[in-house]
């Protein structure tokens, strides 16, 4: 998205003109306004308010209660550790095909595959994972036949904190790979061969070229992932049921049938994960400003 | 050394990337005991619910699409056209279905759209279809901006747009016969991912109370035990086809015109 300022013809104004120009983008404004930000506004008003329109803080603090906390808290871990590990994956796969000398023809397939299994999420991807780890998943049948091993005996279920974030790592390592590629095409070999003629090692070019200047990158889509994971409803739904508590679903259910008893309760909830999610995006593009410097 | 290094973390990645498509496939064909068949197939395609959702996800997709071009092209040729200024603010608004989850966004329509509002759009079935095509239009705004302000980058709009006039042009003719025709490939990138999006979508079509394939899948899913491992299958197609169809039509892309003069 970077701004390409030369295709733009920048005329001189021609002295003074009525502003019919900006009637060009009221369709889409409007749209905007009706379908995005009065929707969005509603909600946050909402949080502050009582149900006959006073202004309060009541919801907000209303979030503090324990079933609310555990349920941010485990959407916040599983959405943590599953950025965490795509990152962390996702990197180590893109690092292996452009800079670990693979053969150039994994690239294009690499990518394709990432781009669709980026956009395989819902509730498709609960029933695959079912089909694989869930009680009668044929990963779990072969180790219990074959090998002896009965996850359920271990502890493994997959409607549980690791389970969710198995499931989470299928979409969010092909967008690490997605938005981490462009970044490792753009380190220069110039500055590889820079370092090595300075005497650097390998590990010196990693630890004070290559790192520093990937890492508002890596930064950057991890707060993507996170927010990604953070806003994921339909896996969870179709995986759990409603039988694990964590945010996203609490208000799915609290908005088809107001499970807390408190629909202005349900406002503030929403508000919590909108002020999570643009938290965790705020970081993302003033970190994705500063690392596109690097990529030009 | 390194070679070993990176054959392993790309097998790793392919082995759990493999697994779950493994295992849908492979619990798909299992419905009849002892033998792989399509039983869970001929039973999900011949249900009657499948058939009705399925065709009304396709035409609610194919809706947005029209509607999300006939917004976003003429919006995205304006601002690069006359308010070049307007655009990082436009881009920005554009990423907010990203920021914004859909829940939350879904649930704002709930309470302002209701019966006893002034636009009591969740009043009736039509209404709330509309709704819901302007949910998936918001949802693809990010996707759809991008791919056309992507197009349009490529090719010199004000000259086109100044030769068009000069020949008489109004901007209706512009817009459809000039620009469309020259940013099709982007608008078709746009058009194939808001499909494979809108196709598969829960949420929103769930709070709506519309029946639509994402809903009946979760629905499946909760009541039977080999279909909901068809339907993945049957939703990873589409998907496939989505991002497939965007690969090939990408060949045809024009290539940038934008050398710095």
């Amino acid at each position: 998205m970077s701004l390409d300022k030369s295709t733009v013809d920048q005329r001189p104004d021609t002295g003074f003109r009525l502003p019919v120009h900006w009637l060009g983008v009221i369709p889409f404004l409007l749209f905007v306004l009706l379908f995005l930000i009065l929707p969005t506004m509603r909600i946050v008003i909402g949080a502050f308010q009582t149900p006959d329109g006073t202004f309060t803080l009541n919801n907000i603090i209303g979030l503090f209660t324990p079933t609310i906390l555990a349920s941010y808290w485990i959407s916040i871990k599983i959405s943590f550790t599953s950025a965490l590990l795509g990152c962390a994956i996702g990197f180590g796969m893109a690092a292996a095909v452009i800079l670990g000398g693979l053969p150039q023809w994994i690239r294009g397939p690499l990518l394709t595959f990432s781009g669709v299994a980026s956009n395989f999420a819902g509730v498709p991807l609960a029933f695959a994972f079912l089909a694989t780890l869930g009680p009668a998943g044929f990963i779990t049948i072969f180790l219990r036949t074959q090998v002896g091993v009965d996850l359920r005996l271990m502890g493994f279920n997959l409607i549980s904190f690791w389970g969710l974030t198995i499931t989470y790592l299928f979409f969010q390592i092909p967008l690490m790979i997605l938005v981490i590629t462009p970044a490792l095409d753009g380190l220069k070999r110039e500055w590889k061969e820079a370092a090595s003629v300075l005497g650097a090692t390998n590990a010196q070019y990693w630890r004070y070229v290559a790192f520093p200047i990937l890492s508002p990158s890596m930064l950057g889509t991890f707060a993507l992932l996170f927010a990604n994971a953070f806003g994921a409803v339909a896996t969870a739904i179709a995986l759990t049921g409603s039988s694990i508590n964590i945010a996203p679903i609490l208000l799915f259910a609290q908005i088809r049938g107001d499970v807390l008893g408190d629909p202005n309760l349900g406002y503030a909830l929403a508000f919590g994960m909108i002020v999570i999610t643009g938290f965790a995006n705020a970081i993302y593009i003033w970190l994705r400003a500063r690392s596109e410097r690097w990529l030009r | 050394m390194k070679k070993f290094w990176a054959w392993g973390a790309l097998i790793f990645g392919l082995v759990y990337f493999a697994l779950p498509l493994i295992g849908m496939t492979n619990f798909s064909l299992k419905m009849r005991r002892g033998a792989y068949s399509f039983d869970a197939y001929v039973k999900v395609l011949g249900d009657p619910r499948f058939q009705e959702t399925f065709l009304y996800s396709v035409t609610l997709a194919l809706v947005t699409i029209v509607f999300g071009v006939v917004l976003i092209v003429p919006t995205a040729y304006w601002v690069r056209l006359r308010l070049p200024r307007l655009r990082p603010y436009i881009e920005f608004i554009t990423l907010l279905p990203l920021v914004i989850p859909a829940i939350v966004i879904v649930f704002g329509y709930i309470r302002l759209y209701n019966t006893s509002s002034w636009l009591p759009l969740t009043g009736t079935a039509m209404g709330a279809n509309v709704l819901l095509m302007f949910g998936y239009a918001t949802l693809a705004l990010p996707y759809m901006y991008r791919a056309v302000d992507t197009g349009l980058r490529t090719i010199d709009i004000a000259t086109l747009t100044e030769a068009a006039q000069s020949l008489g042009a109004g901007w209706v003719t512009i817009l459809s016969r000039v620009i469309l025709p020259n940013v099709l490939v982007a608008v078709l990138s746009g058009a194939f991912l808001t499909f494979a999006i809108v196709m598969g979508e829960f949420t929103m079509a769930a709070l709506l109370n519309r029946p639509a394939f994402g809903p009946y899948m979760q629905l499946l899913g909760a009541n039977r035990a080999y279909e909901p491992a068809a339907l993945a299958v049957i939703a990873f197609g589409i998907t496939w086809g989505c991002m497939a169809l965007i690969q090939l039509v990408s060949r045809f892309a024009p290539r940038p015109a934008s050398q710095p003069r």
